[in-house]
């Protein structure tokens, strides 16, 4: 019943010409060239080691391409720093969890509000004026990501005492607690059992439906993969084998000799 | 009084006279939310005159679906106030079991809680049922859904204040023409046994038994109650809707299923009701929590849980207790017991109530010996939940306390718990000849329980009225409730009790691996596995000892001190699901395994001393072997019947 047909998919916001990166010797990534739609979700797959944490490390400007440039909404650029990246709205989640262990799962997705304090480190420690404004209007909209991703139960849990898949959770709910208009989620579903993937799976889609975000997504399960995205495209040893959508990847010989073996 | 006679007019009356008070409350996005009761009456006759609009009438049923809310509670006011029947269903049901329960209540009308309801309704509607109007209250993942007839609970208000701008008086006139005498909801019963049937309870049945209650218990309107429990349920209708509009209480509805226990914290409810189940998870949760606690804080919850199990529940009572104990409880409430309740949320509680299944007598002396005033009570959906309440001060484990205020109870020659009152349901719905079965001519509704009054005149349920036999000498026997009390021994997983027809009691005992693999360490007793443990000697005077102590309870029990177990065995293997000896909810199939093991059946009953079995088992890979042991038979002491002086 819900959706996709509806959902409107709409121009290229960010698009990859012909990026090349490479570490001393090693070549991470060949001349690649990609897009993304707003409002999509799109995938990166491919084996270990072809590169797709690499790619999505170029894009919110942890690595700088030697070749190659970026163009995200019209702008192009070939530095983009992660700052700038968070900035223009992109947010991501990392395949190994970076959350503030001692910390409640709350006050974790608050920092996830880090860039709309405009109000000043005094008024902060006073808690007056504008900090106090801004602290109950950014909880209320951490309390609504909260909500929305089910987390009620350990608001004020430290988030060391969770249980992984939650963790999961918690990341990607102060990835969302940034508003970003696009984010880029690195393996969300790596380690879980079937039951958190189907949590996951549904909380992506919810979040792509709900607030229109575009989403570009790596991952590993190639169940998951053609199930929610809209189209993938294919990595092998750095290279770009294959894009479009599940049902064109599924069936194009590259793709299959390469990552999906005798499926 | 008159005035009092729906809960449209009970709603009415609180918003009139006490506006500002609060009715209802919900944790929404980390804050508690209230409603007063103008609020409450507000929102009720929004939705109640935006149901008139789309066409609901008087005698329509109005299905209500989802965890408990605040809009829903004031859905089931805003039927009513239509002379509407309000039909909650239960939230987990799967759309299969809907469409039945939907068909056959003819629903029209639903307001459900959010998309997983809604899409229930409409796979049930694809399938032909007549669900016209759907309303939702949270409008997550809707916004896309065209289905015709659905609508968010908002619109659905908007609509009813055009209509009752347009339509002057016509909601107050709906108000005053509804009866006591009308039905208010429709509770169907979980049906076990085949189709669920709808038990329809007039406003009458529902106010008597709440005022019963709320006078019972002293209610007043400042206590508070967290609603948890399905509101589907006949427990959840009587403690959070009718006693709430009767006693005019605060009901807070937690802020998803998952923070019941956080939510029990900060709102410390002062009346509180769980079934046994969740008494127990809580006990596990403490006692798991003390192993990794420290062993100075170890070393004082021991010491003062010794004092609480002497005084506690005695202090509790009102009983006499030693100046020392009584010194030393107080220390331990500061210490111990205090804290401990804090934790568990129940520091104001004055009230708690527990039904629906037999607790145990130590989970039980465990809440109470703290200091909570845990009591049972015994009824069912066509009762209203209300036939026995147990009175303060006069508290037992093994009974369900006196006729509440306004009740009738007598028992069948057979055993069987009849009841008479304002509370027994009106009908089956559209079922004459199940309404006719359960009540008799002169209007006693027969509960299908097996009960005994005690010499204090407590109600004690010993069975369902089917199982219980006689033995050839013709006393009373109830299978169940022997195995009940042999089960409550630590030792004992499971018992089976043979003897209807028989000149007596025979038993099957199943003993606890772990418990008895425990105590067989402590005393350096060598086994090998499952098979030698249950066969050793020891355990069988370990477990003899348990037989004789439920035969001495037995003995003072009037009826059934003539079914006391004469002999028993050890079993050689689990009883186990998988071997279809247990079903899938761990009652014991009694038939089936008189049957299967029908050997040592005839040889309990024939008096020998040792019989060779072999059975078959299925592991849990699938695949079958069997098993070969011979087992010993024991003779258990029996006691003469014993009564105990009229209190």
């Amino acid at each position: 019943m819900s959706d996709s047909a509806q959902r409107k998919i709409g121009d290229v916001i960010l698009k990859a010409d012909n990026v090349s990166l490479s570490f001393g010797g090693v070549k991470a990534l060949t001349n690649i060239s990609f897009d993304v739609r707003e409002h999509e979700i799109r995938a990166i797959i491919g084996p270990n080691g072809a590169g797709k944490s690499s790619m999505l490390n170029v894009i919110n400007g942890v690595y700088h391409p030697q070749e190659g440039t970026i163009t995200y909404r019209g702008e192009q650029r070939k530095d983009m720093d992660t700052h700038a990246a968070a900035k223009s709205g992109i947010a991501r989640t990392f395949q190994n969890i970076a959350l503030f262990t001692g910390m409640s799962v709350l006050d974790n997705i608050m920092t996830g509000r880090n860039l709309k304090i405009k109000s000043t480190f005094v008024e902060q420690a006073l808690w007056i004026g504008r900090a106090r404004r801004e602290e109950m209007e950014n909880r209320r909209v951490v309390e609504e990501i909260i909500d929305f991703l089910q987390l009620q139960h350990v608001r004020k849990t430290p988030v060391a005492r969770l249980p992984y898949g939650i963790k999961k959770r918690v990341e990607l709910a102060r990835a969302l607690a940034a508003e970003p208009s696009m984010l880029l989620l690195d393996e969300p579903m790596a380690g879980m059992n079937v039951e958190e993937k189907q949590d996951m799976c549904r909380f992506v889609l919810d979040t792509n439906d709900q607030f229109g975000t575009t989403i570009v997504l790596i991952e590993h399960d190639m169940g998951v993969v053609m199930d929610i995205s809209d189209r993938v495209a294919v990595l092998d040893y750095g290279k770009k084998i294959g894009d479009g959508t599940p049902d064109e990847v599924r069936s194009n010989p590259e793709v299959i000799k390469a990552y999906l073996g005798a499926h | 009084m008159s005035e009092m006679t729906t809960f449209p007019r009970l709603l009415r009356a609180h918003a009139a006279s006490r506006p500002n008070d609060p009715a209802l409350r919900e944790k929404y996005l980390g804050i508690w939310q209230t409603w007063s009761w103008s609020q409450t009456m507000l929102e009720v006759r929004e939705v109640a005159c935006g149901l008139a609009a789309l066409g609901f009438k008087r005698g329509d049923n109005l299905a209500i679906i989802g965890d408990n809310r605040p809009q829903l509670y004031m859905a089931f006011a805003s039927a009513q106030c239509l002379g509407g029947v309000a039909v909650p269903m239960y939230q987990d049901a799967v759309a299969e079991e809907m469409t039945y329960v939907l068909d056959n209540a003819e629903i029209k009308f639903a307001i459900v809680e959010d998309q997983e309801q809604v899409d229930k309704l409409l796979e049930a509607r694809e399938k032909n049922s007549h669900v016209s109007h759907i309303i939702f209250s949270d409008p997550r993942g809707l916004r896309n859904y065209s289905a015709p007839g659905l609508q968010s609970l908002e619109s659905l208000r908007e609509l009813g204040r055009n209509w009752d701008k347009s339509h002057p008086g016509a909601f107050d006139s709906q108000v005053e023409a509804g009866q006591t005498t009308d039905v208010s909801v429709m509770l169907y019963t979980s049906g076990t046994t085949g189709k669920p049937k709808g038990v329809c309870q007039t406003h009458e049945a529902f106010i008597t038994a709440a005022r019963g209650g709320v006078s019972f218990d002293k209610l007043v309107a400042t206590d508070n109650v967290l609603s948890y429990l399905p509101m589907a349920w006949v427990g959840d209708h009587l403690f959070s809707y009718a006693q709430w509009l009767v006693a005019g209480f605060t009901v807070n509805c937690p802020e998803s299923g998952d923070t019941v226990m956080i939510d029990l914290r900060e709102i410390g409810p002062t009346y509180y009701f769980a079934p046994p189940r969740v008494f127990e998870g809580l006990l596990t949760n403490v006692m798991i929590r003390m192993e990794d606690a420290s062993r100075i804080k170890r070393w004082l919850f021991d010491k003062f849980m010794a004092v609480a199990k002497r005084s506690g529940a005695k202090i509790l009572d009102g009983e006499e207790v030693a100046a020392k104990d009584r010194l030393l409880y107080s220390l331990g409430n500061v210490l111990v017991y205090g804290p401990l309740k804090n934790t568990l949320g129940m520091s104001r509680i004055r009230v708690a109530y527990t039904a629906g299944a037999a607790i145990g007598p130590d989970l039980f002396r465990f809440y109470r010996s703290i200091g909570i005033n845990l009591k049972q009570l015994y009824g069912q959906t066509e009762t209203c939940a209300y036939v026995t309440l147990q009175p303060d001060r006069q508290i037992k484990f093994d009974s369900v306390g006196k006729a509440a205020p306004s009740v009738e109870v007598k028992l069948a020659d057979n055993g069987e718990v009849l009841v008479r009152g304002p509370m027994v349901l009106k009908e089956y719905y559209k079922r004459p000849d199940a309404t006719a079965e359960s009540i008799d001519k002169e209007g006693y509704f027969h509960t299908g329980d097996a009960g005994v009054f005690d010499t204090e005149g407590h109600l004690k349920i010993i069975d369902r009225a089917k199982d219980v036999g006689r033995l050839s000498t013709g006393a009373m026997f109830a299978p169940n409730y022997i195995e009940n009390k042999l089960k409550f021994f630590p030792y004992i997983k499971e018992a089976v009790c043979f003897g209807h027809g028989k000149d007596n009691v025979m038993a099957f005992i199943n003993i606890d691996l772990t418990a008895v693999g425990n105590w067989a360490e402590r005393k350096n007793i060598v086994y090998s596995g499952y098979i030698d443990l249950a066969g050793k000697d020891e355990v069988y005077s370990l477990i003899r000892d348990c037989v004789e102590k439920a035969n001495a309870e037995l003995a003072t029990e009037g009826e059934l001190s003539n079914s006391q177990i004469a002999r028993f065995l050890v079993l050689h293997k689990e009883l186990d699901p998988d071997d279809d000896e247990l079903t899938r909810t761990r009652k014991v199939r009694r038939g089936f395994i008189q049957e299967k093991y029908g050997p040592l059946v005839d040889a309990l009953f024939t008096g020998k001393q040792v019989q060779h079995i072999e059975t078959q088992v299925k592991f849990e890979d699938g695949r079958t072997g069997s098993i070969a042991a011979d087992i010993k038979i024991a003779d258990a002491k029996r006691f003469p019947a014993v009564t105990k002086a009229a209190a």
